[in-house]
């Protein structure tokens, strides 16, 4: 060792290394574990309420009524024709559902975008007052109005319109009309939230440049209008696979979605190794939905969401 | 950048656009004179535009300058249609315009924020104003072509739009507000978000484009240097009026009010009294090169580069000479600023440039010192109060 370097490592007051990096070092690391430590409640709970639940439902899933370790629960999606029903109508009717969110809550939002201040505001809180109802006090205000001897149907035979009643509740159309009231906040928040951050001078610019008022919709809002519409879609979508009371109440027993298919599963046979293999395969479903999306959106609107 | 400009001849520098002979887009075919008359604006009761007459030159690049509220960017988009004014008329040629919506305007614009449609790439911004007027796509890829190699981006097309740093985006937005040859072009403070040194070279870019293309322009800024460098001509604008629209030259060497001599450049400001066609400032009579105007208060506006340091030899037949005393001197770089006070204790502020041995003579903070106006630089406006 030069005298050169036995210079550096006194004045440093370390073995041949930088002045105090060492010090700086395990400063650095001293604070990454307090960091930790301050981060630890909250990585328990989410450890104690997502992740051990899912583990313990997978592992559910993996074992029959008699307690063997096999795969037959999941054989079963293939071998009966009801799951694949099930399956089949669930997705019908989130995409119906969806449609109609989409169909009402476009207009919607796009009127609240273009209100003033103070008027958006207030018809803001009448889009949001239904989250303060109980889904099943909505629910069953929708059975009083749309069945056989309900509002509609009474007001229409009273008026000589029909004779016979039209079968609104206690199959898809009552379904459908039941989610599409519940789930058309989650359409309109986020899509009123990206409308307002459209630039209007990009609207202007449209404008300045030859554009009728049809066409700068057309070709610059609307565009710029669909991550916000895309996140209320995916929203509105993934809350339809999952949904519970207003089917089970509105359908009659005629409209069998995923989530229902697991409370008799588990409720009425006590098949717990079937229910959790129901709900993992609404789980992986739903991810995939969710990643198939995100891949849609990152491939056509980089440009729009990086740029904001 | 004007011709005559003082300062030593250098080579033209590489951004100067070629010469004429080349033209790649067509000069404007027939660029069009604007004329407004009794233009009125008011916000509620606040009224924002009052009375205002404005005639711009077929070809003329006039820029509204003012401080923020006097009502030039409300003016401009009066102008492009996005605002309706309360009363008055807009020719353009011989149409009025008033009425007509901004999408049959025809008027080229160019925002502050530049607007660009952030889900289109560059070509298709570029392109947009072409494809409303169904423009074949072949000539639009032309068109486009032409244009980006007008504003020096050739090759940028597939871009997208957040890919390109401020001084692309400002480059396109203009691109895009010339390509379908529009009669008249309107810019918002286009440069204001570019850093200094990109912000003067796109003055002269600006500058030169103009020129070449020959469309009438009217710009919007609240940079007086800006609008110096750039106009034809220039609409000082206070509070919902035009104080005064001269040529840049005129403007800075013979402001009419003391709002445009303060707005245009810096000033020392010294009241004085007019009577007996003779001005004077306290005792001392001011020597001017125009006739006194009427009896009365007025203030002599002074450039700072106009006040010179005078020897105490030198003769003072014909100049005005103040005695001073030095408040304080800051060098920078350049020049130097040196802060006096008059023996009636009125602060004045001298710039002049660091040549020679002039730093070396500076007199020092205290020092008593002469102070030399010569009698064509003193300037008489209306005293505002």
């Amino acid at each position: 060792m030069s005298a050169q370097s036995a210079l550096l490592e006194e004045t440093a007051g370390g073995v041949g290394e930088h002045l105090n990096a060492q010090a700086l070092r395990a400063d650095a690391r001293r604070e990454s574990l307090r960091l930790l430590a301050l981060l630890s409640p909250s990585l328990f709970l989410v450890c104690a309420i997502i992740i051990v639940p899912i583990g313990w439902l997978f592992w559910l899933s993996l074992f029959d009524e008699t307690g063997a370790l096999s795969a037959s629960n999941y054989a079963r999606f293939f071998e009966q024709a009801s799951y694949i029903k099930t399956f089949v109508t669930t997705f019908k009717v989130a995409f119906i559902v969806t449609g109609a969110c989409v169909l009402l809550g476009y207009p919607l939002a796009y009127m609240l975008s273009q209100l003033p201040r103070r008027a958006a505001s207030i018809c803001l809180i009448f889009v949001i007052l239904p989250f303060w109802t109980s889904v099943l006090v909505r629910t069953y205000a929708w059975l009083v109005i749309l069945q056989r001897k309900g509002l509609i149907n009474s007001w229409l035979i009273d008026l000589g319109v029909i004779s016979q009643p039209l079968s609104l509740a206690n199959n898809l159309s009552g379904v459908v009309v039941g989610m599409t009231h519940i789930l058309l906040p989650f359409l309109v928040l986020p899509l009123y939230a990206s409308m307002k951050t459209i630039d209007t001078d990009c609207l202007r610019a449209g404008m300045n440049l030859g554009a009728g008022p049809v066409a700068t919709f057309r070709q610059i809002f609307f565009p710029l209008s669909l991550p916000g519409l895309a996140s209320g879609v995916v929203i509105v979508f993934v809350l339809c696979l999952g949904f519970f009371v207003t089917p089970a109440l509105m359908g009659g027993g005629k409209v069998v979605m995923w989530a229902m298919r697991m409370e008799q599963t588990t409720s009425l046979y006590s098949n717990w190794g079937a229910g959790a293999a129901l709900g993992v395969v609404l789980l992986v479903v739903t991810l995939a939905l969710l990643g198939l999306f995100r891949w849609l959106l990152g491939a056509r609107a980089t440009g729009v969401w990086s740029s904001r | 950048m004007r011709q005559g400009g003082t300062g030593v001849a250098l080579p033209p520098p590489s951004y100067v656009l070629p010469a004429r002979e080349k033209v790649i887009l067509s000069i404007a075919p027939s660029a069009l004179p604007i004329g407004m008359r009794a233009i009125e604006k008011r916000f509620g009761s606040v009224s924002v535009l009052r009375d205002l007459n404005l005639d711009v030159a077929a070809g003329e690049f006039l820029t509204l300058l003012g401080p923020s509220g006097s009502g030039k960017t409300t003016l401009l988009m009066i102008l492009a249609g996005f605002i309706r004014a309360n009363a008055g008329s807009i020719k353009v040629g011989d149409d009025e315009i008033i009425t007509t919506p901004p999408h049959k305007r025809n008027i080229g614009m160019v925002f502050q924020n530049y607007a660009l449609f952030p889900h289109m790439n560059v070509f298709h911004n570029i392109a947009f104003p072409l494809k409303q007027r169904g423009v074949a796509t072949a000539e639009t890829a032309q068109r486009v072509e032409k244009a980006l190699e007008l504003v020096k981006l050739q090759g940028l097309g597939e871009r997208r739009v957040d890919q390109l740093s401020g001084g692309q985006r400002q480059r396109v937005a203009l691109a895009r507000a010339i390509v379908f040859e529009p009669r008249i072009v309107l810019m918002d403070e286009p440069l204001s978000a570019l850093d200094k040194g990109l912000r003067e070279h796109m003055q002269i870019e600006l500058r030169a484009l103009h020129r070449r293309l020959g469309m009438t322009t009217v710009y919007v800024t609240h940079d007086q240097r800006e609008a110096i460098t750039m106009s034809d001509r220039i609409a000082v604008m206070n509070a919902g009026r035009i104080e005064q629209l001269d040529k840049p030259e005129t403007l800075y060497a013979a402001p009419k009010t003391q709002f445009v001599a303060g707005f245009i450049g810096e000033s020392n400001f010294m009241p004085v009294e007019c009577h007996d066609g003779t001005v004077w400032y306290e005792d001392r009579r001011i020597h001017t090169a125009t006739p006194a105007p009427a009896a009365g208060r007025h203030l002599m506006v002074v450039r700072p580069e106009k006040l010179r340091l005078v020897t105490p030899t030198e003769p003072s037949n014909g100049i005005n000479v103040f005695d001073a005393t030095v408040a304080d001197i800051i060098y920078q770089g350049d020049s130097f600023v040196c802060y006096v006070s008059l023996r009636d204790g009125r602060q004045l502020t001298l710039r002049d440039y660091c040549r020679g041995d002039v730093l070396a003579r500076l007199p020092a903070p205290g020092q008593p010192i002469r102070l030399g106006l010569e009698a064509q630089d003193t300037i008489l406006v209306a005293s505002e109060g």
